[in-house]
């Protein structure tokens, strides 16, 4: 089977396997913004600064827009006829297909922030690689992500430097939030099937090119932030290849309610 | 001696007003009109922030992604809004830690209409389209308060609050367009905010205290019950192009004073509302209060950092 394209063809020019790939991979991007934003937007009207507040909610509303790109490429790469909202409102927990780590609950401001510098690190060096992907439209996508990214890596490390280098409290409430999630990074660079087969036909980076770039990142932030980083932790995976936590049930119970009460209704 | 100086400074700031100059932070003012100022700033500050709440309570729930970017960033605008008002009125010499504490405290109100539930998604359309449709009458003379910071901080304001209102009819005309469930939707929402919408205005004018003094500074520009009566002017048709019947048995077209007749607000409800008896009151400020006493040991590490910032970089150039 011939993955690798020099040219970038238009998506009814792909190998039915190629599609597939793709599509798998494009609906796993996309389910992780949704889900990483709808976490953040539950943040709205209740941050500790008004300042932060609206920090949250545009973060939240990047991540919303890059989920609608991606969905709206899926839709196409399917050819089934579903829209951007089908794809979001109408599959089951079991079908999505983001990391465990996104869909942590918020916690306190201490475990939102660590979660999304974990993530945003991971989101930054996969844009920034990917923004060159012979695939045109995933490029293009990542091209617009990546700018956002760029700043809410900025944001999320600085708040790790505040939090970790301000009061006892707020260091002691960051490691409690490092001792709860660090173990969803490692699922971040774990490649699933997918994954494996874009790597190798060079449409998306192999992510042990991106695990040393975000652990200097980490490195760096955390010494500034007089933090530890852990050694030797278990790494949870599943979420990935739709073995969920609890927690995702209630998100899409909330989130796909009135297209499930009201199916096939225009908002 | 010094009741002369005091009169003529007086005399200069009645002056200004009179001849529509701004006034601006570091010019002498009554009073009473800084009070008026802090307090009509501050409540504007407060509504946009707690207005938040009702709105913020359906982002999770949008029913399609695109609905939800536009809420979303709609109520982030409205953080926003919080922000300039503040700064606005922090140029009057009260810090907005204190305004907030006045907010948590009962001391100073805010806008009554979000003490009323957000209990369909339909509500966010009556939302957009009643209350921002509202607050832009209120606003839009007030582009030209005679208070600088507030004037300039209302133009920023009133560009996004047409936004605002178009994305709520947006949301009334897709459900009134809809299927008859969504049209049910969109008319019970209606009839639950079409009076306290008319609230917003404040009480009757001869029941407005504030009014007269706030209308000679030039701090108002119109009375609540002219603004009103501007609102259902243009609201009538609006209902009527969606399909919604306002729920006003006494609404009826007046040739001759060529506006609409309508109903007396319930002042009791209003009233009840503003002491802090309406169905959110309590929701409201124990929200707010719980996010402001979460959030103090962040605020505490943001100082703290700063500080020792401050510290080490001093201590680098002592070297
Ligand atoms: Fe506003
Ligand atoms: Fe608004």
């Amino acid at each position: 089977m011939d993955l690798q394209h020099t040219q970038s063809p238009a998506v009814q020019d792909y190998t039915p396997e190629l599609r597939a790939l793709l599509l798998d991979y494009t609906l796993q991007l996309a389910d992780t913004s949704l889900i990483l934003g709808h976490r953040l937007s539950e943040w709205c009207g209740h941050g500790p600064i008004l300042e932060q507040d609206l920090a949250m909610a545009n973060i939240a509303l990047d991540l919303i827009g890059e989920t609608r790109s991606l969905y709206q490429y899926a839709a196409e790469l399917e050819g089934k006829g579903r829209s951007e909202d089908d794809l979001a409102y109408l599959r089951e927990a079991v079908e999505y297909k983001n990391p465990l780590l996104v869909e942590q609950p918020n916690g306190d401001f201490a475990h939102t922030i660590l979660r999304q510098f974990l993530f945003d690190g991971f989101h930054f060096f996969l844009l920034k690689d990917l923004q060159n992907s012979p695939d045109q439209r995933l490029a293009a996508i990542a091209a617009k992500a990546f700018k956002e990214a760029s700043y809410h890596l900025k944001w999320s490390s600085e708040w790790v430097i505040r939090l970790g280098d301000g009061t006892e409290e707020s260091k002691r409430r960051l490691q409690k939030a490092i001792a709860n999630l660090w173990m969803f990074s490692g699922e971040l660079f774990m490649m699933t099937d997918t994954e494996q087969q874009l790597a190798q036909a060079g449409i998306i980076p192999d992510y042990a090119t991106l695990l040393p770039q975000w652990e200097a990142h980490v490195a760096k932030v955390f010494a500034e932030a007089t933090l530890e980083v852990p050694q030797n932790v278990f790494m949870q995976k599943g979420g990935k290849t739709g073995r969920h936590s609890e927690h995702l049930g209630y998100i899409l119970t909330e989130l796909q309610y009135l297209q499930r009460a009201y199916p096939g209704l225009e908002w | 001696m010094e009741t002369i100086v005091e009169k003529s400074l007086e005399e200069q700031f009645e002056e200004k007003i009179a001849n529509e100059i701004r006034i601006e932070p570091k010019d002498w003012m009554p009073e009473q009109y800084r009070k008026t100022l802090v307090r009509q700033i501050s409540q504007h500050a407060h509504s946009e922030i707690v207005g938040m709440l009702p709105e913020g309570n359906w982002i999770t729930r949008a029913p399609s992604l695109k609905r939800k970017a536009i809420l979303l960033s709609k109520v982030q605008d409205e953080a926003g809004h919080g922000l300039y008002l503040y700064s606005a009125a922090e140029t009057l010499g009260t810090s907005r830690d204190q305004m907030i504490n006045d907010l948590h405290s009962g001391k100073a109100k805010y806008s009554s209409i979000f003490n009323y539930p957000t209990l369909s998604w339909a509500d966010i359309g009556a939302i957009g389209w009643l209350v921002d449709g509202a607050a832009i009458m209120n606003q839009v003379p007030l582009c030209r308060t005679s208070y600088g910071p507030y004037a300039r901080a209302m133009v920023r304001v009133c560009k996004e609050e047409s936004f605002h209102q178009r994305q709520g009819f947006e949301i009334m005309m897709s459900l009134c367009n809809g299927a008859p469930a969504q049209k049910q939707m969109a008319q019970e929402a209606f009839n639950r905010w079409w009076w306290p919408t008319l609230m917003m205005f404040g009480p009757k004018d001869e029941e407005s205290p504030n009014t007269e003094q706030s209308m000679r500074w030039k701090i108002k520009r119109f009375t609540n019950d002219e603004l009103r009566q501007r609102f259902v002017d243009m609201m009538v048709p609006q209902a009527e192009f969606l399909g919604l019947t306002v729920p006003d048995k006494d609404l009826k077209w007046n040739e001759a004073k060529n506006g609409y007749d309508f109903g007396d607000v319930d002042w009791e409800e209003f009233w009840n509302v503003v002491k802090g008896n309406g169905p959110c009151n309590k929701d409201r400020i124990n929200a707010r209060v719980k996010a402001h006493e979460e959030g103090a040991w962040v605020r505490e590490a943001a100082l703290a950092h700063a500080q020792k910032r401050a510290q080490r970089e001093a201590a680098d150039q002592a070297k």
